[in-house]
């Protein structure tokens, strides 16, 4: 049964502890109160109270009528994790993982974020608890985020832009973990996705289950079965890990993960680390990366920052080689356009990362009957990729005019 | 047969000295450079060299070796290269033991027992991998001593007696004790606990296997402070790559370097 992974660690041959000595005590301690937390009635209830009452649980799964009527196919759902308070999926993960770093007693929390999405998400869960956040973040992202590095200051945060090596969510992430290395007796690093050593790809995926949980019961109120497919962006993988996880012992629900592929797989620009990666070590994971024949890891690129990462969960790597989940990509242009697509059609704006799902969801809506349930985790709202959007389109039709103009 | 590694911590102590580790990132400021660099340190003193292989991602070190391995890795160092240096340094310091120090994706992307296998080809008599801890050593540590190599470990001030034990049976040539809470780099005092730290890694390791003491060393009071609560050894990096991207010219560099060395291994004598 592949839903009862990890075992000892690992999923399958993924995952792991791959991390410096100093750090193995903190891990261990995590790992044992999180084992304690899981199964302690008043901490679930504490934050389902917060889930609720706070950020605004459940989200509603919505009947997409007219994207569905108009690619004429199989039924499309959106879960509206978008309507989640911070605007993300990434709210889940954040409120667990910082009521877990209280119960523990740490008061200090550290995180890395790319477009911000992680870092407002850990910001604001400090902020109603009480902690202390740090966020980390690239140099180059908090340049091109302005907006969200104001927010997560707004919600009492410390930002760090980093300097080293590429300068964006990678380094973000080497960066916490040294400054988690430096003050690891005071201090609780809070990753953002399925991603580092055990026991966090589990962790953030079992606070992140609440999605898929929600889209099941859903379902079967507002159809009576379960969904023919469930369709999710991978960057680190945590919002589709939450979506696919309730189903993966559920052999008839088709689960589609949806990559960057940036300008395409084969330019090389892309993010797509599941369909053109190999095996590695990064992070504190074993899975697999973007890198080169030599095990540097390699830059990425998609025009959404929240999915531009060279790793990916340990779990996805399983059901990969598995072949329980399937893996594409979409690339720039064709998120783009479903980013218009469904702003026009269904008055709803998506964040970049959701709107590659949604590119893929129409591909395949069209491939199935009509009386096929396909549900798309819309992971985030749009607000924050307004102004790349513009700009994108802006250079688009700069270029078609100069093609006219000759 | 007894490795470098072994034989000359075995000779240092009948000679009631400590071991000056010293390490270098391979091809920085250029591959030239760096193994004139070593050939400097050996002439100063340094009893067992470490070559840093750059990483993309090096989760264990601050500020100055990250901006070496940067700087290497922006000029096109690979591997290859790095162990080609090894090759070169080992054909005119046959007896010098010669550590690489890298982390495991380097080694998993050719596949473990092949890289140590062309290392030890090169002239490298073990290797450290700072992001590889006992839970994840099966594969690294089968290798190794198939091929004869030291694999050395790492415990850190916090490590707890039960894993430490593990650590102290699973590593060879030494153990690599990190002397604070933190990364690499260059550090202006120590605390209390760093004293501890060597006692009880001492106390545990008995005479088994020798505890080498490093992160943040830079000076010949720092080296009396770490052998006077135990240590067998001294790893010293950030000191050495500080010294190299300051000096103003390569000759005057190397002769810094000679006489850095030199004044460390006096202190690793009583």
């Amino acid at each position: 049964m592949l839903g009862s992974y990890p075992v000892a660690g690992k999923f399958g041959r993924y995952g792991g502890k791959y991390i410096p000595e100093t750090l193995a005590p903190a891990v261990e301690e995590l790992e044992s109160a999180y084992e304690k937390y899981k199964n302690d009635p008043d901490f679930q209830k504490e934050l389902s109270y917060y889930l609720t009452e706070y950020a605004g649980r459940p989200t509603p799964l919505y009947f997409a009528k007219n994207l569905t009527e108009h690619v004429g196919g199989a039924k499309i759902y959106l879960k509206r994790e978008d309507l989640l308070h911070g605007g993300a999926h990434k709210t889940n993960n954040t409120l667990g993982q910082a009521l877990l770093a209280k119960k523990m007693g740490k008061k200090r929390i550290i995180a890395e974020t790319g477009a911000g999405q992680h870092g407002v998400g850990t910001a604001l869960a400090c902020a109603v608890l009480g902690l202390d956040a740090e966020v980390y973040m690239g140099a180059k992202d908090v340049e091109r985020q302005k907006l969200n590095v104001f927010r997560m200051e707004l919600l009492g945060a410390k930002v760090h832009p980093v300097q080293s090596g590429s300068k964006t969510l990678k380094d973000a992430i080497n960066e916490a973990i040294r400054d988690w290395i430096a003050n690891v007796n005071t201090t609780y690093y809070l990753i953002g996705s399925v991603v580092g050593p055990h026991p966090y790809p589990m962790m953030v995926r079992d606070f992140q289950s609440v999605i898929g949980h929600e889209v099941k019961q859903q379902m079967r109120e507002l159809q009576g079965k379960l969904p023919d497919a469930v369709v999710a962006c991978v960057g680190g993988g945590s919002n589709a890990m939450g979506s696919f996880y309730p189903f993966l012992d559920d052999q008839d629900v088709m689960l589609c993960g949806v990559e960057a592929g940036g300008h395409g797989i084969k330019s090389g620009k892309h993010s797509a680390t599941l369909a053109a990666g190999s095996q590695g070590v990064l992070h504190g994971m074993f899975t697999y990366l973007l890198q080169d024949e030599r095990g540097q890891v390699m830059e990425t690129h998609s025009i959404s920052a929240g999915l531009d990462y060279p790793g990916v969960g340990p779990e996805h790597s399983m059901l990969k080689d598995a072949k329980r989940a399937r893996y594409a990509a979409s690339t720039d242009d064709e998120a783009i356009e479903a980013f218009v697509t469904l702003s026009r059609l269904e008055g709803i704006i998506p964040a970049l990362e959701p709107s590659h799902a949604i590119s893929y969801a129409m591909k395949l809506a069209k491939e199935m009957s009509k009386d096929d349930i396909i549900v798309v985790t819309l992971s985030g709202r749009g607000d924050k990729d307004v102004q790349v959007v513009q700009d994108y389109l802006d250079s688009k039709n700069r270029g078609k005019k100069k093609k006219h103009a000759k | 047969m007894q490795n470098r590694i072994a034989a000359r911590f075995d000779e240092l102590v009948s000679r009631d000295e400590r071991a000056l580790v010293c390490y270098v990132v391979a091809g920085y400021p250029d591959l030239k450079t760096s193994e004139e660099a070593i050939d400097a340190l050996v002439v100063g003193g340094a009893d067992i060299i470490e070559i840093g292989i750059p990483f993309s991602d090096p989760i264990a070190d601050g500020p100055t070796i990250q901006a070496a391995s940067y700087s290497a890795l922006e000029k096109g160092v690979t591997p290859e290269k790095a162990l080609r240096l090894a090759k070169s340094v080992r054909k005119r310091h046959p007896e010098l033991p010669l550590l690489a120090m890298t982390y495991c994706n380097i080694l998993v992307r050719v596949g473990v027992e092949k890289f140590m296998a062309h290392a030890k080809e090169c002239g490298i008599d073990g290797f450290i991998l700072p992001d590889m801890p006992v839970e994840e050593a099966g594969e690294y540590s089968q290798a190794a001593s198939k091929l004869g190599l030291s694999l050395v470990f790492l415990a850190s001030p916090n490590t707890s007696e039960a894993r430490l034990r593990n650590i102290v049976k699973s590593t060879s040539g030494f153990l690599y004790l990190v002397s604070v809470y933190g990364i690499t780099g260059a550090r202006k005092s120590f605390e209390g606990y760093t004293l501890d730290a060597i006692r009880n890694v001492k106390r545990l390791a008995e005479s088994k296997i020798p505890v080498a003491v490093g992160f943040g060393i830079k000076t010949p009071a720092h080296i009396r402070l770490m052998a006077g609560a135990g240590a067998d050894g001294v790893i010293i990096g950030s000191a050495i790559v500080d010294i190299m991207s300051k000096s103003s010219s390569k000759k005057k560099m190397l002769k810094e370097l000679v006489d850095f060395a030199k004044s460390m291994k006096r202190a690793c004598k009583k």
